[in-house]
């Protein structure tokens, strides 16, 4: 990604997420060109094509469905400990009818016990963890996404909380959903994001001594050409890719 | 220990050796507790034949007793969700059916939804398509609880059901070979719909199959239901209650043995569950004998459901109307096998350049998704399988993850097998039903 994305806040040392930019949407990524074509002569002027790649921005109330009621008890449940929602909560989206809370990090397993404890919520099963690297989102590169499902109410929510590459810590919800042990070893051994609290955070699909976490952007694929009908086929990541 | 008038002890390469002669035997239970020497760590797999696919087992057993139960996976991880990063969303499918290769429709399925949720298409999806889906999924419910009641039978000695399960499965893998030409990994649920219609003659031998499948699954029940020796060895092991199942996020019969009537099929309907007729059932015996009889029970309801499906299939399109999206070939059996048809080919090569051009940059490039996340899930004959897709508006995934149930409830592999007999082990890890496709993904 280059350094001119426009939108995002380039890390500076690292040490903290990044503030998200307010309103709008946010900006992961720069596309150039069209067809994957590169470095060849390009005569149709698609190469000079720059669109930007951003993921749906904040909505605004009323959000629809049930989630203007799970947001307002989510945010009166925070109050009462005495916790200010636009500090825990630093946005919501509404998404193709999917709501999604972006948690700031460090008040994760606060809001995660109050979606599982409040009566009116009761977010009882937590699916797991799933871990997403985003190299274009400076300062904010890796995002753990969390889905949440209330048996006793028949609703789902999505949480969202990211961490810088140079500082990949993220609480641990063990404490509060044990099922995600596995999941948060899981996304550490794919994604590197470290859960600050798991009781035994080590890798588990790769081997012990494994370098580096597959699943990051940067980590290439790997393979060889294989032949298929007398042609050479290069590697998948080899292969032209459509930007 | 030496002490012991009644069992004189010594020192071997091999432990203590205890010599009774008559007297106190709960003193000599107690000193050979005391000695500790029974405490060994077992390796069970990765290659074993009764650990369902390469499960590795550690357990710690003090006699016949296990005091500490670990799994190790990944010995089948293959790194599917990194792979589909570098193909096209059509192609997403030819992977995400090899993941718990025991139910590729509901890895497809999902898989699809969350694609079609992210284009915003799932409305769009023809009747006859979605029905289809169900069809199959049900189908596919039958097979794999028919492994898991095969399997979990043969690790018990209880061969014969085995074969039974084995045969009845045999007859779903003939259903799906006639419908997708394939018995595995067969990539027919597509983004839209499916790769192509029924071909003729698949709705007779489904109704065949139904009539043959009411017959032999009463034979289960004859079989294992009331046999003593199965319920002995299955009744009260395995034992996770509803608290347990919550705190470990363990879904599908293992929830539903706890007692908590939870299915997504009625909780969170998808390709209109809701408008199918059927049970879900439960028991309260949160254990292996109870898992047991609830796959049984939903075997029957998804032979109900199997037959709301063909009394709705009505002739339509299998595939969305959106020419951006659908695969542009019918396919067609040729001399060289399954491949796109003469018409279809007639057609780009010789009169419309529009088409073939069309065909071209829908084959090699793919259709584009919209940016976003979205998140599908299915219950599969496992429990509650997620699928997070997300898309960065290009031609290829960015990312996706799948919540496979089997994953998520072998983590209560130590719950339900610490404090109990090795032997037990065995039979609550069949219950727990994992396959290691699905696992390591």
């Amino acid at each position: 990604m280059s350094d001119t994305t426009p939108g995002t806040t380039p890390g500076d040392d690292g040490a903290v997420p990044a503030p998200r930019e307010s309103a709008g949407p946010e900006v992961i990524g720069v596309r150039k060109g069209m067809f994957g074509a590169r470095g060849g002569g390009d005569t149709s002027g698609y190469g000079g094509l720059v669109r930007t790649v951003a993921l749906p921005g904040p909505s605004h109330r009323p959000y629809g469905s049930y989630f203007d009621e799970v947001a307002d008890e989510l945010e009166g449940a925070l109050e009462e400990q005495g916790l200010l929602p636009s500090n825990a909560i630093e946005k919501t989206v509404v998404d193709r009818g999917e709501l999604t809370f972006h948690i700031a990090r460090e008040h994760l397993v606060r809001v995660a016990s109050t979606l599982r404890d409040d009566p009116a919520l009761r977010f009882e099963l937590c699916t797991g963890v799933s871990g997403v690297h985003y190299p274009g989102d400076r300062g904010r590169e890796l995002h753990a996404v969390y889905h949440l499902r209330s048996i006793t109410h028949g609703r789902t929510v999505r949480l969202e909380v990211c961490a810088p590459d140079a500082d990949p810590h993220v609480p641990s919800l063990v404490s509060v959903y044990p099922t995600n042990d596995w999941h948060e070893r899981e996304a550490y051994d794919f994604f590197g994001l470290v859960f600050d609290g798991h009781p035994a955070l080590t890798r588990i699909m790769m081997p012990d001594d494994w370098q580096g976490f597959p699943q990051r952007k940067d980590y290439p694929l790997g393979g060889i050409p294989v032949e298929y009908k007398g042609a050479q086929i290069p590697a998948p990541d080899q292969r032209r890719s459509y930007s | 220990m030496s002490t012991n008038h009644h069992a004189a002890s010594r020192e071997t390469t091999e432990g203590t050796v205890y010599t009774v002669t008559g007297g106190d035997w709960d003193e000599v239970v107690r000193s050979a507790a005391k000695a500790d020497d029974e405490r060994i760590v077992v390796n069970m797999g990765p290659q074993h034949p009764s650990t369902h696919g390469v499960l590795r087992l550690i357990l710690e057993i003090d006699g016949e007793t296990v005091t500490e139960a670990r799994c190790g996976i990944g010995y089948l991880h293959t790194g599917i969700e990194k792979n589909l990063e570098f193909r096209n969303w059509t192609q997403g499918t030819t992977f995400v059916t090899r993941m718990d290769y025991l139910t590729p429709f509901f890895n497809e399925t999902a898989y699809c939804l969350g694609v079609e949720k992210l284009l915003g298409i799932t409305d769009q999806v023809p009747d006859r398509a979605t029905v289809v889906r169900v069809l199959l999924m049900e189908l596919n419910r039958l097979s794999s609880h028919l492994v898991c009641i095969a399997t979990g039978g043969m690790e018990l000695g209880a061969t014969t059901i085995m074969i039974y399960g084995f045969r009845d499965r045999e007859l779903i893998l003939d259903i799906f070979e006639l419908i997708t030409g394939l018995r595995m990994n067969h990539a027919f649920i597509r983004p839209g719909g499916l790769a192509q219609d029924l071909p003729p003659g698949a709705v007779d031998q489904l109704r065949d199959f139904l009539k043959t499948m009411k017959k032999n699954l009463p034979e289960y029940d004859k079989l294992a239901t009331g046999n003593p020796i199965f319920k002995a060895r299955m009744q009260d092991v395995g034992y996770l209650d509803l608290t347990g199942c919550m705190a470990l996020g363990a879904t599908g019969p293992i929830l539903r043995s706890a007692g908590l009537p939870h299915d997504l099929r009625k909780a969170d309907p998808y390709c209109g569950y809701e408008t199918y007729e059927f049970d879900v059932p439960t028991t309260e015996t949160c254990d292996s004998y109870g898992r047991f009889l609830i796959r049984l029970e939903e075997m029957r309801q998804s032979l109900r459901i199997i037959e709301q499906c063909l009394d709705r299939l009505e002739p339509g399109p299998v595939m969305v109307a959106d020419k951006k999206i659908a695969w542009p070939a019918q396919l067609a059996l040729g001399p060289d096998g399954l491949g796109n048809s003469l018409d279809h080919i007639k057609n780009i090569m010789g009169t419309s350049m529009e088409a073939l051009i069309h065909h071209f940059k829908l084959v090699t490039e793919g259709f584009r998704v919209p940016a976003g996340q979205a998140y599908a899930a299915v219950e599969s004959p496992k429990g509650e399988l997620g699928v997070h897709v997300v898309s960065d508006g290009g031609t290829r995934p960015y990312r996706v993850h799948f919540r496979d149930p089997s994953f998520t409830n072998l983590q209560a592999m130590a719950a339900m097998c610490e404090g109990g007999q090795v032997a037990d082990v065995i039979v609550a890890v069949a219950s727990i039903d994992p396959v290691m496709g699905g696992v390591d993904r």
